[in-house]
């Protein structure tokens, strides 16, 4: 086994073990195709986001009902990529955006981004989040579907040093490790996924 | 939160909370599966070495503290942040509320910061009309109880899905089910809005990295990154002991305290933040950002030599999960809002002696938590020393201050011990005192209390001395007072057993009790003043091993001396070559006169072992003992938890007996459960209070020192 494929292993059973969906793809098209295909068989696109079926109090319903169509937020993409996912988005009757994520704060059905960098170790996805645009669809998505380009896995944490400290010496900066979807044992101590971020991550594993 | 005035008020609490039957049993579970769980995290990892590496970066920044708050300052200002120092609790919550007038704040969210709950920032926020809203979901289930965090980690873990229903029911005006996962989708559509609304975001940090100025913030649920993202101003709220030097250090950090608060290899999100980043509802696209140090009494105790350590602690909130007192009364009486061994500690430096006196005495000193602390603090000695010096503020309590007086006289000691055996005659029957005298409570009988022996080891001493013929080693035997004046039969099983096999045993006169209770009472000089006495009757330079057969005297003798003496010029080195000598019966018997099976009869029925907590915790000896019993030819079957404390304690089990029956019980059906006939242990301390507990039972089972059951089955 290469060293590449051991990391590529390593990572999909830690990123496993903590829930995330973890998928190899042999290219960009076949990711954006990936984001399309659990638009349509999944629940994900479906108007009412998480938690809005159930009774609420008046604010917590008023920004529910914000939320009239559908969306994929796909910021940070490549100009082409990004154009090539709206257009067979639009197919589909859904709206994808890479700004403005503000207005959609009610609820984002799906975000598609690129990470920058895996962790083996622990099935850590690392993000630049400088761009608001990028946080927000993250963080306010139902599902979030990351692509993370093999040669881009190291092993730990500290492999990571010299790129990490690029990343933080840079003024302002906002950097984020991903691991798994949002989760809480806060009632019971019992697990539950998709507290204020997103209920699934999925890993499109990219050979690149 | 602590609001018992005395003692006595603060032992009323801890029956109420053992009544709460839910927790008693949330609290149960938890305890298992986080071992489990802790240990899965940590599975092939050096944690020792880890330990160490956290210990030593931790220690570097306190050290270095002002040198790296500049560093991180310049770093972090030139981002654009306005970085303030708070020296108190009262100017930190000040600056906070200032910066959110000046920026024209109505709506708060914050996220999880057990530093704004040390600081109590949402009573200064609300006082001052401010909506402050937690969004973590344990914290904004308390905030709307109105009550303080259980845990540091999990801070709702006291309450039931049921309480959780009918209080988001309230809140939303709304029926909810009781189901986890519903409840969890309300809290996020519910909390949703707050963020939208809210102006201002205040978070806490992990780490302070000084060389990038950056923040780290370990968070689970997600809602660190919006409070940080959607509002147009950020406040960090970060005590200095936050800084680390390097981005290295911080990733120490992050590998270790996940693991070990909640045995997860890391938390769901890291995040990084250094200076004011894009926020399109800001004015001009950029956050206003501040962070918010304080100090609150940090940058002392950076200073100083012994409680510097304090400053190690990550806040994982390990130290909680393996207490077994945390675990019988939860977090609300076993902290103020720091909880935990680290909470009580805390405490008196951060919220004051008053709410500190209370709990540092409801330590029992089994070591679970520096066993399990990521940091290495040394926290049930820390506790010790803070009891110490509240006794010394306050005044002693006279039952602490005649104990001193007693245990310094070492013939006084034994006389008064003599005479209570001729007192207690006729309360005594069958080896038990069976009524208990006017000066114990009522709450003692939850064991049955052994009388004193009718003859002391040491007058038994002169006649069973063995001829030591052809010795290769020069063994003191040091009994501690129980097996002197109460179970004399456990010396003299090692006796027997250790005779012949090439060791000349002594057994100096001078000895006296090893002064662990009086430590224990926080009477700290006389613990000194033992020590001395001790080593000088055990003369290190004389013998090759200082034997004992009590974990807790061995335990104490070996790192206590060293503690309580090492500073002392006069006695420092002798300590340490007295603690060099130290071992435990089990190891003596094992590793240096290597008792081999053919020594033994096989088929001596079946044990269960109970682990004293001065044995597998304080030296570290472990599978010897279990070794030991197979060697000895008997059939071990293992308890459930059975490095779970038994409940003495020493002194803690006269002091706070409702906790210390209720964690016997737990200890006696773990082991009666296993169907051995006899329950072998290190310690006669251990041996006293688990033959109290099953004698008062009624239980068959037998309790024996492993001298005892070694001595019956050698040939």
């Amino acid at each position: 086994m290469s060293e590449r494929e051991r990391l590529t292993r390593l990572f999909e059973e830690k990123a496993k073990a903590v829930s995330a969906l973890v998928s190899t793809v042999a290219s960009m098209d076949q990711a954006l195709a990936y984001a399309l295909d659990v638009c349509d068989k999944k629940q994900a696109c479906q108007l009412l986001v998480s938690g809005c079926e159930l009774p609420l109090s008046g604010t917590g319903e008023a920004l529910c009902e914000t939320k009239q169509q559908k969306v994929l937020a796909a910021p940070g993409l490549e100009r082409e990529t990004f154009a090539k996912l709206k257009g067979l988005a639009a197919e589909r009757g859904v709206l994808c955006i890479d700004t403005g994520m503000r207005q959609h704060l009610g609820g984002v059905d799906i975000a598609f981004t690129v990470a920058d960098f895996g962790i083996a170790e622990t099935g850590t996805l690392v993000f630049d989040s400088d761009s608001e645009e990028q946080r927000l669809a993250t963080m306010i998505a139902e599902f979030h579907l990351a692509v993370l380009p093999v040669s881009k896995i190291r092993e730990k944490s500290f492999d990571l040093e010299e790129e990490l400290l690029v990343l933080l010496r840079k003024s302002p900066n906002y950097t984020a490790f991903v691991t798994g979807a949002s989760r809480t044992a806060d009632i019971e101590r019992v697990l539950a996924l998709g507290v204020h971020g997103p209920l699934e991550l999925h890993i499109l594993l990219l050979e690149d | 939160m602590q609001t018992a005035k005395d003692i006595k008020e603060y032992r009323a609490e801890l029956r109420e909370a053992l009544d709460n039957e839910f927790l008693r049993q949330a609290m149960d579970k938890f305890a298992v599966a986080y071992r489990g769980s802790r240990a899965k995290a940590f599975a092939g990892m050096d944690l020792k070495g880890l330990i160490a590496d956290v210990a030593q970066a931790k220690d570097g920044a306190a050290q270095r503290m002002d040198e790296l708050l500049a560093e991180f300052t310049a770093k972090a200002e030139a981002a654009g942040v306005k970085v303030h120092v708070a020296r108190t609790a009262l100017e930190a919550n000040e600056i906070i509320a200032a910066i959110a007038k000046e920026n024209g704040v109505k709506k708060i969210v914050k996220s999880k910061s057990m530093t704004a709950e040390e600081i109590h920032l949402n009573d200064h926020l609300e006082a001052q009309g401010y909506e402050v809203t937690e969004t973590d979901l344990g914290e904004w289930i308390i905030q709307l109880r109105h009550e303080g965090p259980t845990h540091m980690v999990m801070p709702a873990i006291h309450l039931s899905r049921y309480q959780v229903a009918d209080l988001f029911s309230e809140v939303t005006q709304q029926k909810q089910e009781v189901d986890i996962e519903k409840l969890v989708k309300v809290a996020r559509r519910e909390l949703r809005p707050k963020y939208v609304e809210a102006d201002m975001g205040v978070s806490g940090a992990n780490v302070a990295v000084a060389e990038t100025g950056s923040l780290g913030m370990i968070t689970n649920e997600g809602n660190g990154r919006l409070v940080t993202t959607l509002p147009r101003v950020h406040v960090a709220l970060v005590g200095l002991d936050k800084l680390t030097a390097t981005l290295r250090d911080a990733l120490r950090i992050i590998q270790v305290l996940p693991r070990n608060a909640t045995g997860q290899a890391i938390s769901s999100y890291v995040t990084w933040i250094k200076g004011c980043n894009e926020c399109a509802a800001a004015p001009g696209g950029r956050k206003v950002h501040h962070i918010v140090f304080l100090d609150n009494g940090r940058r002392a105790l950076a200073r100083d030599p012994l409680f510097s350590q304090v400053l190690r602690c990550v806040r994982c909130g390990a130290c909680a999960n393996v207490c077994p007192v945390y675990r019988l009364v939860g977090g609300h009486k076993y902290g103020h809002i720091y909880i935990g061994a680290i909470g009580l500690i805390l405490t008196y430096f951060f919220h004051g002696r008053d709410k500190a006196k209370n709990l540092v005495q409801n330590c029992i000193n089994c070591g679970a938590c520096k066993d399990v602390c990521a940091a290495g603090i040394d926290l049930p000695m820390l506790i010790k020393e803070i009891h110490a010096r509240i006794q010394d503020e306050e005044g002693h309590p006279v039952p602490s201050t005649l104990l001193a007086k007693v245990l310094r006289n070492r013939k006084l000691f034994h006389t008064l011990l003599r005479s209570a055996k001729l007192a207690q005659k006729p309360l005594a029957s069958g080896g038990y005192i069976r009524h208990l005298p006017m000066i114990f409570s009522k709450e003692q009988n939850f064991r049955s209390l052994p009388v004193i022996a009718p003859k002391a080891f040491r007058d038994l001493w002169p006649r069973i001395r063995p001829e030591a013929k052809a010795a290769r080693l020069k063994v003191a035997l040091f009994s501690g007072c129980v097996q002197d004046f109460v179970y004399p039969e456990q010396c003299v099983a090692a006796v027997n057993v250790v005779a012949g096999r090439g060791a000349a045993l002594d057994f100096p006169m001078e000895q006296s009790c090893c002064g662990l209770p009086v430590l224990m009472m926080g009477e700290m000089a006389a613990a000194r003043d033992v020590a001395q006495q001790n080593i000088s009757a055990l003369d290190p330079g004389k013998y090759d091993y200082i034997l004992t057969l009590c974990a807790s005297c061995a335990s104490h003798l070996k790192h206590g001396y060293q503690k309580l003496l090492g500073d002392d010029p006069a006695w420092a080195v002798r300590a340490r070559q007295f603690a060099d000598k130290v071992i435990d019966f089990s190891s003596f018997a094992r590793d240096v006169l290597r008792l081999a099976p053919e020594d033994f009869r096989q088929g001596g029925g079946s044990v269960t072992y109970h682990a004293p907590c001065h044995l597998c915790r304080g030296l570290g000896v472990v599978e010897t003992p279990r070794d030991l019993l197979r060697t000895a030819g008997l059939e071990y079957k293992p308890a459930e938890e059975e490095d779970v404390c038994c409940g003495f304690g020493g002194t803690f089990s006269v002091k706070f007996p409702e906790l210390s029956a209720e964690l016997l019980a737990k200890k006696l059906a773990n082991a009666e459960a296993t169907g051995a006939a006899a329950l072998v242990t290190d310690c006669p301390g251990c041996v006293m209070q688990l033959r109290g507990g099953l004698e008062r039972k009624g239980s068959p089972m037998l309790v024996r020192h492993m001298a005892e059951v070694l001595a019956q089955q050698l040939k």
